[in-house]
């Protein structure tokens, strides 16, 4: 009787003999079933990571959006029982004294309305061409900086600080823009870069020429009216210089919820609401990326099924049709282990390419891509959501079923009888 | 060597019983060669499988080397096949995806020897069959008397106390099984015990002893030398 060597020289010699086996056996299998198999499984991981990363990026992408172009990493706002920041220029202060703030914004905002043809004498029953929005008061320089407004100018120029007489009106307010045609709903029609409108705000009216059109898929951008801070003022009879919102940019040494922290702390919690941007998001927004987060798991989740009973088909006929060939090696001394390991390194071999030639094409060009042309949505430009670590996992998923999927058909036809298996019978 | 004690394989079809061998005893000693002829299904081969522990006989002992072998575990047995036995099969029974040269690679890599000296070894095999140029052929590429070349240098690549030979010669033409005999002889020469079964009695003419079986039972048993 030979002498009995440890489990763990047993389990290395299984693990060297089964990868010798896997080996000779990859590289002499026809390389279209080769090609073939890694390819369902390069699908099958793009499955795993793309569907559910675009569904994400949807919503991902109007969270990036609210950030980028309204609300800033943070934003204070009016308590909901008042209309204004308190103490908003002591608040200022305080987050200019915050070392990473990168830059802030305050916005003046009330509700009015943008009139076109407002020297137009009215026939009876007819309707006034006006639209009711939010008229927001910005300083321009500091609304750039911190929400790259002028980056979202579709028409015309950008509001200068000296530009008294000039507003910038968010596309959705325009007929030339917004084409929805819901009951009581009708933008402003006949009105260009030029165009003289009148913005009214309580009883107050001014009039002021077009100066730009920005358009975006946040609401607030879309739907306002931008005059510079002092007119608004003006216009909406504000003495104090309280506020209605400070966005606020970061810089990279703190995350959105430290300066939060750092804010409320400072005593900005009593002036107003602290918000992150993602605090700051309708919660809506919220559960339609818990709700696409699952729906990806699950369509996710069918894709691996797919791919662990493709992998299975695969290595069960090929454990059936060479039954005799597992026999031999049975017959002349290789340890089921050893022919099991074999059957799983190569189930192995094809999730591993599938998993690294998915990941190049993720990374090296579908998210590159996304990024540069994502998916027009009404409310979001779509991204996909794809991470280094978020990708390993899947990658892991994928391996871990792949392999146990291959484990299963080999060891049924290993458990055969060694003799009848080379025989035949 | 081995010893061989009353053992029976009884294969049931239904509610008929069929005793391919029958109470069957004896011992073969080391260095013997020994051919166990007989008509076709006088069991022959089934004898071969039993004593080859590919099969496990009804009743009966198997004692190798003084290890009783019938109630060995399954991974036991493996082991034993793997480290006392060799086998030669009447269809080669060559891995069609290896070469010459891994295909007697794999028991030794089994066995735990290292890549290189397993590759040593095996070229060593092949080269005692006259293959050795032939060793990065895969079995496609062989004739069949020189895949039955690579299936004895397999079976003899680790040493095996025993080497087992199931109709080595029935695929081959007389010449090439002459030269395949010839091996035998010459293996046996150098020590190794060798159990062929054939139905050809002039070339169980060439072993050290003749057991000649008919309806599962010993007729005779003869030594020759």
């Amino acid at each position: 009787m030979p002498k009995k060597t440890s489990w763990f020289h047993r389990f290395e010699t299984d693990l060297a003999v089964g990868g010798f086996l896997a080996k000779r056996d990859l590289k002499r299998a026809s390389k279209w079933t080769t090609f073939l198999i890694s390819f369902v499984m390069l699908f099958t991981f793009l499955n795993l990571v793309v569907v559910s990363g675009i569904l994400v990026g949807l919503i991902q992408g109007s969270f990036d959006q609210n950030r980028k172009f309204d609300t800033g990493d943070v934003i204070i706002s009016p308590f909901q029982n008042t209309d204004v920041v308190n103490q908003s220029q002591q608040v200022i202060q305080i987050v200019q004294s915050v070392p990473s703030v990168q830059n802030y914004s305050y916005r003046y905002t009330k509700g009015g309305s943008v009139t076109a043809d407002y020297r137009d004498v009215l026939l009876k029953d007819q309707k006034a061409n006006s639209m009711g929005t939010t008229i927001a008061g910005i300083d321009p320089e500091k609304e750039d900086a911190t929400t790259h407004l002028s980056s979202l100018l579709v028409e015309g120029d950008y509001l200068k600080p000296t530009d008294s007489d000039s507003v910038l009106l968010g596309s959705d307010l325009l007929a030339t823009y917004n084409t929805n045609q819901f009951p009581g709903f009708s933008p402003i029609t006949g009105v260009g870069i030029g165009s003289k409108v009148l913005i009214t705000i309580g009883g107050s009216s001014k009039e002021f020429f077009v100066k730009g059109i920005v358009k975006s898929k946040i609401n607030n951008v879309r739907n306002r009216a931008f005059i510079i801070e002092s007119e608004f003022r003006k216009l909406a009879a504000r003495d104090s210089l309280n506020v209605n919102e400070i966005a606020i940019v970061l810089n990279n040494t703190m995350t959105p919820d430290q300066a939060k922290q750092i804010l409320i702390a400072d005593g900005v919690g009593e002036y107003g609401r602290v918000q992150t941007s993602i605090e700051a998001l309708p919660s809506f927004l919220i559960q339609v990326q818990d709700t696409f987060s699952i729906l990806g798991n699950v369509i996710s989740a069918i894709g691996l099924v797919v791919a662990a009973i493709t992998i299975f088909i695969v290595i069960f006929v090929n454990a059936i049709t060479r039954r005799r060939y597992i026999g031999i090696l049975k017959g002349i001394g290789i340890t089921p282990r050893a022919i099991l390991v074999s059957y799983m390194w190569q189930a192995l071999f094809y999730a591993i390419v599938g998993s690294l030639f998915g990941a190049l094409v993720v990374f090296g060009f579908l998210k590159p891509y996304f990024d540069v042309h994502p998916i027009n949505f009404p409310f979001s430009d779509g991204i996909l959501v794809a991470t280094v670590s978020g990708t390993a996992i899947r990658a892991g998923v994928l391996i871990f079923a792949t392999v146990i999927a291959g484990y299963i058909p080999a060891r049924m036809v290993i458990k055969q009888n060694t003799l009848d298996a080379i025989l035949g019978r | 060597m081995i010893q061989i004690k009353n053992i029976s394989k009884i294969f049931k079809s239904g509610d008929s019983e069929i005793r391919a061998i029958d109470g069957i005893s004896f011992s073969i000693p080391e260095g013997q060669f020994v051919a166990i002829t007989g008509k076709s299904g006088s069991g022959k081969s089934t004898l071969l499988y039993q004593m080859g522990l590919l099969d496990i006989p009804t009743h009966g002992e198997i004692f190798i080397d003084g290890i009783e072998a019938v109630n060995l575990e399954e991974e036991d047995r493996t082991s034993l096949r793997l480290h006392a036995l060799g086998y030669i099969f009447q269809d080669y029974a060559v891995l069609p995806t290896l070469t010459a040269l891994e295909n007697v690679m794999v028991p030794l890599l089994m066995q735990g020897v290292e890549f290189e000296a397993a590759e040593k070894l095996a070229i060593k095999a092949l080269d005692k069959v006259g293959l050795k140029d032939r060793m990065h052929n895969l079995p496609s590429q062989l004739s069949g008397g020189q895949q039955q070349r690579v299936s004895i240098a397999r079976a003899i690549g680790h040493d095996p106390k025993i080497i087992f030979a199931d109709e080595p010669t029935a695929n081959l033409d007389s010449e090439t099984s002459a030269s395949v005999l010839e091996t035998f002889v010459e293996l046996n020469k150098a020590g190794q015990t060798i159990i062929m079964v054939t139905h050809e009695p002039e070339y169980a003419l060439l072993a050290d002893r003749v057991i000649q079986l008919a309806d599962g039972v010993i007729v005779s048993d003869k030594m020759r030398k």
